[in-house]
C-alpha cells in the first residue's frame, strides 16, 4: 500500500492518494464540496473560491489544497454555507444573469448553486455592466453577460481539445474572456465538438440551434440539488 | 375575527406573476375563504382600503409611478413580498439597464427599424409617468420581507408561501419550488 | 503592417533569444519602441516566439504601462494616490490637461499623453508625476503648465531635471530631482553631536565587502543559523521569518534555484525601497548575494517596479562594477564557493505584482497572477525552481546582520520583531521622509518625529494595512501590533477619512488581477455601499454588509491583495466607527435610503421635458 493521507472532513475519516487534492479526495468518497471553477480532469485553477474549505482553522480552496496527514477540514458548517452562498451571489450580480431566458437555465451550475444555498434575492448591488456577446461563429456562441471567468473553457480548450481557443485579456474589472483570434471567435479554430464548449458552467459558451431541448421539469437540476446523490456527475450531461 | 387581507398589484411586470397566481386552480376558493382581497388586478379595486396582512408585488420600478405604488404598499402592508424575477432582480424590463436611457428611446421611439414616427416626438403626454434611469427590483426602493423568485413563480410556490404567510410561520420552499426561471 | 514594424518586433524578439519567458521584456521593449503593443506587434511577437496571440494579449492588457493604444512619445504619468490628492493633484491633473487640451487618457496631436496612475513611491514630495521615466515632484499648477511649455519645445524629459535631489539622485547616471528625505530623530539645531539621531542600520553608511567575507568563510548553514538569530523577519509587511525561508529553499530538491529581490514597492505610501536603492544598491546586492550562498542559488533577480526605471543605468552601473571587484560572477570574492550573478527584471505597472507569486509570474513573463499554493516559492517557484523572494529591506538588514553579527541586531526591536524598520512617513505633517525606528517604537513618537501630532487618523501599512484613530496613537510599530511594511501616512483634522478609504478601495479596484471572486467583485460592492453612506444615503445595515463583504474577501480570497483589499473598510469600521454611524440613519416609513427617486427619475425629466410630480 502506497502512503495514504488520511485526513478529516467534518469529523469523516477520508484517505487520499498522494497528489489528490481534498476537492478529489472528498468526490472519491462521495462527500459534496459546493464548486464552479473545479472541474475533475482539469489543472486546479481556484478562481471562484466558492470550494473554499477550512482547513485545520485556516480557509482554502479545497480545489488546490493537498490533504496533509491529520489535516481537520471543515466543508459543510454554517459560517462557509454562508460565505459560499455570498460567493455566488456576486457572481450573480457582477454579470447580467437572466435565468428566465436562458438556455442553460435548469442545468446551469450557478443557478443550482444559488438553488442549493436558497438564495431568493442577491443582497449585494446589481452592477449591470455593458457586456458583448460574439455571434460570429457559425455554431458557437459567447455571451459575455453570463461569464464567470472560471477558465473551464480556457483549461478544457487547452487540455482537452489540444486547442488554445480561449483566454482572459485585462486585469480586475475589465478582465474578461478572449479568443485566440484579432476579431472574433469565427475567426479561432474553435468547433462545436469541442469539449470545452460542454465545459461552461454556466450560459457563457453555448452551442447554436440546440437550445431548450429539455423541457421544464426534465432538466439536471429541476427535481435534485447540485452535489447530490441524485444529481448526475459533472461532465456526464449531455 | 376579520379575515387577513391581501393586496396585490403588478408594477414593471407582465401579469404573468398574478396569471400563475389565478393557476392556484380550485385552491384559490380555499384561498377566497381564507383571506380579503384589497386593491388588486384581481378584484379591480384601485386603492387600498385598510391595512392589509399581506402585499405582493410583481414586477420591478421602471418609472415614478412604480416607486410611489410601491413604497404606498409598503406603508399599507405588514408583511410585503417581492413576487417573481422582476420583482426580486428586475427580470425582462431590466434588459434596458445595459442600454442606457435615452439611447433606449431613440431605438424604440425615433430609429428602430418598425418605428413610425413622423413627428420624432419622444412620448410626453403629462398622463405617461416619467422613466426611471434603470428598473430598480423592489428591495432597492423599499424593504422587503420575502422574495418568491421564477418567471413566474409557480402556482405551487405562491400558494406554498401565501399559506406560510396566513399561518404565520416562515416561508421555506422545498427544492422543486425555488425556480429562477 | 509595415515591414519595418515586423523587423522591429522580430529584432526586439531575438534580444532576448525569442524566449517566451522574457515575454514581458519584449512587449515592453516594443511599447518604448513603437508606442504600443498594438494587434499587428501582438500578432508578429506571437508568430516569432510560437505562442498562441491571445497568451500575448493577455500579458500586455494586464499590464498599466503597456497598451495596445498607441501612446505619444511622452507620456506623463501623473499619480493620483491619496496623498497626492491630499496636496493638490486636482488642480495640478487641471493644468495639464489645460494646457494640453486634452483630458486625461488621451493623447495631443503632437505626441503627448496625460494619464493618472497609482502611487510612484513620492508622496513625501507629492504631488508627483512620471514623465516617461523622468520623476517630477512638488508639482504645482504653474509647474505643470512649464512642464508642458518646455516638453512642446525639445520633448525630452530629461531637460526638465534642472534642479538635482540629494544624495545619488544626483549621480551622472541617475540625474532626477528626487529628494531622499532621510530624516533624523532630532534636528542637527538641537543635538549638534547627533547622538540622537536615532538608530541606524539599513540606512548606515555603505557597506564594504566585509558582510559577503564573513558570509563566505562560514557554511551555507551557518549563514542561515545567523539570520536565525537574528529573528529577522521580512520587511514587506507579511513578516514571515527570513531564516526559515532561507532553509525551506535551501532544502527543496534541485540543483538551479533563485533569489529574487523584491524591489516591486507598490504599496501607497511607501518609499523607502526607492531611498535604500538609490543609496544602498551595494548592501541590497550583497544580501542578495548572501542570500543565494545560503540557500545554493546562482541566480538572482532584482525585479523593480516599471516606476522606479529612472535608476536602472545607475543601477546596472553598481552591478557591473561589483562583477568587476569580484563580488559578483563565476567565483564570488575568488573562494571558488559560490557562483552568482543578478539581472534586473522590470515590472510593467501593476501592484499586485509585489505579491511574491504574482511577482514570480511576471518575472517568467506572464500576467502578475499569483499563483496557487501549494506548491510554495521555496519548493517550485521561478520556472518551477526553489525559489526564495526577499524584500530590499529585509536583504539590507540581511547584509547588516553579517557585518555586525545577529546579537548587535537583536540590541534593537523587541523579542517579536527584532532591528529597526524603515517608516516612509507621508501626509500632513511638517517632516514627511524616511525613518528608520527600532521595532517597538510608539506611533505617537514618529508623528511626533514628523511633525504630525494632530493627526485625526493614521493608516499605518498603506492601503492593506489600518487605518487607526487618536486612541490607538500609543500602539507601538512591530508585527505584532501595528505590523507595516514600512507605509505611514497622517490625515490631520480637515481631511475627510471617508474619502480616504474610498480613495484606497479605488486603488484596490484598479490593482486587482481579478482573478477570484471575493477580491474582484467584493471590492466594487465595498465602494457601492461606502458610496451610498458617504453620500448620506446609507442604513445600519449597510456598515454590517460592508463587514459582512469584507470579511468573505478576506477569508476568501487567494492571495495577499484581496485578503487585505477589504482592511481600509473594516479597519476604519473598528477603529473611527464614529465617522459613518454620523452618516448613517435608519430607514423611514419601510424606504431605503439608498434609493434616491430624484436622482433616479432625473434622466427621465430631462428626455421628457417636464418635472417629476412624485420627488
Amino acid at each position: 500500500m502506497t502512503d495514504k493521507i488520511l485526513f478529516t472532513i467534518d469529523g469523516v475519516e477520508l484517505a487520499a492518494e498522494p497528489g489528490q487534492t481534498i476537492i478529489e479526495a472528498a468526490d472519491a468518497a462521495g462527500i459534496y464540496i459546493p464548486r464552479l471553477c473545479h472541474q475533475p480532469g482539469l489543472n486546479p485553477f481556484g478562481s471562484c473560491r466558492v470550494c473554499t474549505v477550512r482547513c485545520n482553522g485556516r480557509p482554502c480552496s479545497a480545489c488546490t489544497q493537498p490533504p496533509a496527514p491529520g489535516m481537520v477540514v471543515e466543508n459543510d458548517v454554517p459560517d462557509l454555507q454562508a460565505l459560499r452562498a455570498e460567493l455566488v451571489e456576486m457572481l450573480f450580480v457582477e454579470g447580467n444573469h437572466f435565468c428566465m431566458f436562458c438556455e442553460k437555465s435548469g442545468r446551469c451550475e450557478l443557478q443550482a448553486l444559488a438553488y442549493r444555498f436558497g438564495i431568493l434575492a442577491p443582497r449585494l448591488d446589481y452592477c449591470w455592466p455593458q457586456r458583448e456577446v460574439d455571434m460570429s461563429h457559425p455554431d458557437l456562441l459567447i455571451d459575455h453577460n453570463r461569464c464567470i471567468l472560471c477558465a473551464r473553457c480556457v483549461r478544457t480548450s487547452q487540455q482537452v481539445d489540444g486547442k488554445n481557443v480561449f483566454q482572459f485579456i485585462g486585469r480586475g474589472t475589465k478582465k474578461r474572456l478572449a479568443v485566440n483570434s484579432r476579431a472574433s471567435l469565427a475567426g479561432t479554430d474553435a468547433a462545436a465538438a469541442d469539449a470545452a464548449v460542454a465545459a461552461c458552467p454556466v450560459g457563457a459558451l453555448l452551442k447554436k440551434r440546440v437550445g431548450y431541448a429539455v423541457p421544464m421539469g426534465r432538466r439536471r437540476f429541476d427535481k435534485v440539488p447540485i452535489g447530490s446523490p441524485g444529481d448526475i456527475a459533472p461532465g456526464q450531461e449531455q | 375575527m376579520a379575515k387577513p387581507r391581501i393586496a396585490t398589484t403588478s408594477l414593471a411586470g407582465c401579469f404573468g406573476c398574478h396569471m400563475s397566481l389565478l393557476d392556484i386552480d380550485e385552491r384559490i376558493l380555499q384561498l377566497a375563504e381564507l383571506v380579503e382581497f384589497d386593491r388588486s388586478p384581481i378584484d379591480d379595486v384601485k386603492r387600498i382600503a385598510g391595512r392589509c396582512n399581506i402585499g405582493l408585488i410583481e414586477g420591478g420600478c421602471c418609472n415614478e409611478e412604480n416607486v410611489a405604488v410601491l413604497r404606498h404598499f409598503r406603508e399599507h402592508c405588514d408583511v410585503l413580498v417581492s413576487v417573481g424575477d422582476c420583482a426580486t432582480m428586475g427580470g425582462v424590463p431590466a434588459m434596458r439597464n445595459l442600454v442606457p436611457l435615452s439611447e433606449c428611446l431613440r431605438e424604440a421611439y425615433l430609429d428602430g427599424p418598425t418605428v413610425h414616427n413622423p413627428g420624432k416626438r419622444l412620448p410626453d403626454d403629462p398622463e405617461l409617468p416619467l422613466l426611471l434611469n434603470r428598473v430598480y427590483c423592489c428591495h432597492e426602493v423599499v424593504a422587503v420581507d420575502y422574495h418568491l423568485p421564477g418567471c413566474p413563480p409557480s402556482a405551487d410556490t405562491l400558494w406554498a408561501a401565501v399559506v406560510a404567510l396566513l399561518q404565520g410561520t416562515p416561508v421555506t420552499l422545498p427544492y422543486g419550488l425555488l425556480k429562477f426561471d | 503592417m509595415s515591414t519595418d514594424h515586423a523587423r522591429t518586433v522580430s529584432q526586439i524578439c531575438a534580444t532576448y533569444g525569442n524566449d517566451a519567458t522574457r515575454l514581458l521584456d519584449i512587449c515592453r521593449q516594443v511599447q518604448g519602441t513603437l508606442g504600443c503593443v498594438d494587434d499587428d506587434s501582438i500578432d508578429a511577437i506571437a508568430a516569432t516566439l510560437e505562442l498562441p496571440r491571445v497568451e500575448v494579449e493577455s500579458l500586455v492588457t494586464f499590464y498599466s504601462f503597456l497598451s495596445k493604444q498607441k501612446k505619444g512619445r511622452v507620456v506623463i504619468r501623473l499619480c493620483n494616490d491619496i496623498i497626492d490628492r491630499l496636496l493638490g493633484f486636482d488642480q495640478v491633473l487641471a493644468a495639464f490637461s489645460e494646457e494640453l487640451g486634452i483630458e486625461p487618457g488621451q493623447t495631443t496631436a503632437d505626441g503627448i499623453t496625460l494619464e493618472t496612475t497609482a502611487c510612484i513611491g513620492m508622496s513625501d514630495q507629492a504631488p508627483a508625476a512620471l514623465v516617461n521615466e523622468v520623476p517630477v515632484t512638488e508639482l504645482n499648477s504653474d509647474r505643470a503648465r512649464l512642464i508642458v511649455r518646455e516638453l512642446r519645445r525639445h520633448m525630452d524629459p530629461r531637460r526638465l531635471v534642472t534642479k538635482l535631489g540629494d544624495g545619488n539622485n544626483a549621480h551622472e547616471l541617475v540625474r532626477s530631482m528626487v529628494w531622499n528625505n532621510i530624516r533624523r530623530h532630532s534636528s542637527a539645531a538641537d543635538d549638534p553631536s547627533g547622538a540622537t539621531a536615532g538608530p541606524r542600520l539599513i540606512l548606515s553608511p555603505n557597506t564594504r565587502p566585509e558582510a559577503m567575507r564573513k558570509a563566505l568563510s562560514i557554511s551555507p548553514a551557518e549563514v542561515i543559523r545567523a539570520i536565525k538569530t537574528s529573528r529577522l523577519r521580512g520587511r514587506g509587511g507579511a513578516g514571515f521569518p527570513t531564516g526559515m525561508k532561507w532553509e525551506f529553499t535551501r532544502a527543496a530538491p534541485g540543483t538551479r534555484k533563485v533569489v529574487i529581490c523584491n524591489a516591486d514597492e507598490g504599496e501607497p505610501g511607501t518609499f523607502k525601497d526607492r531611498v535604500l536603492l538609490t543609496e544602498r544598491p551595494d548592501r541590497i546586492f550583497a544580501g542578495m548575494t548572501i542570500a543565494g550562498y545560503a540557500i545554493g542559488a546562482n541566480e538572482g533577480i532584482l525585479y523593480l517596479r516599471a516606476e522606479y526605471a529612472y535608476l536602472v543605468p545607475y543601477l546596472e552601473m553598481v552591478l557591473r562594477k561589483r562583477r568587476e571587484a569580484g563580488l559578483l560572477g563565476p567565483d564570488v570574492l575568488g573562494k571558488g564557493k559560490q557562483c552568482f550573478d543578478i539581472r534586473i527584471q522590470m515590472g510593467a505597472g501593476a501592484y499586485v505584482c509585489g505579491e511574491e507569486t504574482a511577482l514570480i509570474s511576471s518575472c517568467e513573463g506572464r500576467r502578475g497572477d499569483p499563483k496557487n499554493r501549494p506548491p510554495f516559492p521555496a519548493q517550485r517557484g521561478y520556472l518551477g525552481l526553489p525559489t526564495c523572494v526577499n524584500n530590499v529591506e529585509t536583504l539590507c538588514a540581511v547584509t547588516k546582520i553579517m557585518e555586525e553579527g545577529p546579537a548587535s541586531f537583536c540590541e534593537h526591536g523587541n523579542q517579536q520583531s527584532s532591528g529597526t524598520k524603515l517608516l516612509s512617513v507621508s501626509g500632513d505633517c511638517l517632516r514627511p521622509g524616511i525613518y528608520e525606528v527600532e521595532f517597538g517604537t510608539r506611533l505617537s513618537r514618529v508623528l511626533e518625529l514628523a511633525g504630525g501630532e494632530d493627526a485625526i487618523a493614521v493608516q499605518v501599512g498603506g492601503p492593506s494595512g489600518q487605518m487607526v484613530g487618536p486612541d490607538r496613537f500609543d500602539h507601538n510599530i512591530c508585527f505584532d501590533d501595528l505590523g507595516t511594511g514600512g507605509s505611514v501616512m497622517l490625515f490631520g483634522p480637515r481631511r475627510n477619512l471617508l474619502e480616504v478609504v474610498h480613495a484606497f478601495l479605488e486603488f484596490f479596484e484598479h490593482e486587482s488581477c481579478g482573478y477570484c471572486t471575493p477580491c474582484r467583485v467584493g471590492i466594487v460592492q465595498l465602494r457601492l455601499v461606502l458610496e451610498r453612506v458617504m453620500a448620506g444615503r446609507g442604513e445600519p445595515g449597510d456598515l454590517d454588509s460592508m463587514e459582512r463583504i469584507g470579511k468573505t474577501m478576506r477569508q476568501a480570497s487567494r492571495c495577499g491583495l484581496g485578503q487585505t483589499a477589504a482592511n481600509p473598510v473594516l479597519s476604519s469600521l473598528k477603529n473611527l466607527r464614529s465617522v459613518y454611524e454620523a452618516l448613517v440613519r435608519p430607514a423611514e416609513l419601510g424606504r431605503r435610503r439608498g434609493f434616491d427617486l430624484a436622482a433616479a427619475v432625473h434622466l427621465g425629466e430631462v428626455l421628457a421635458g417636464r418635472q417629476s410630480t412624485h420627488t
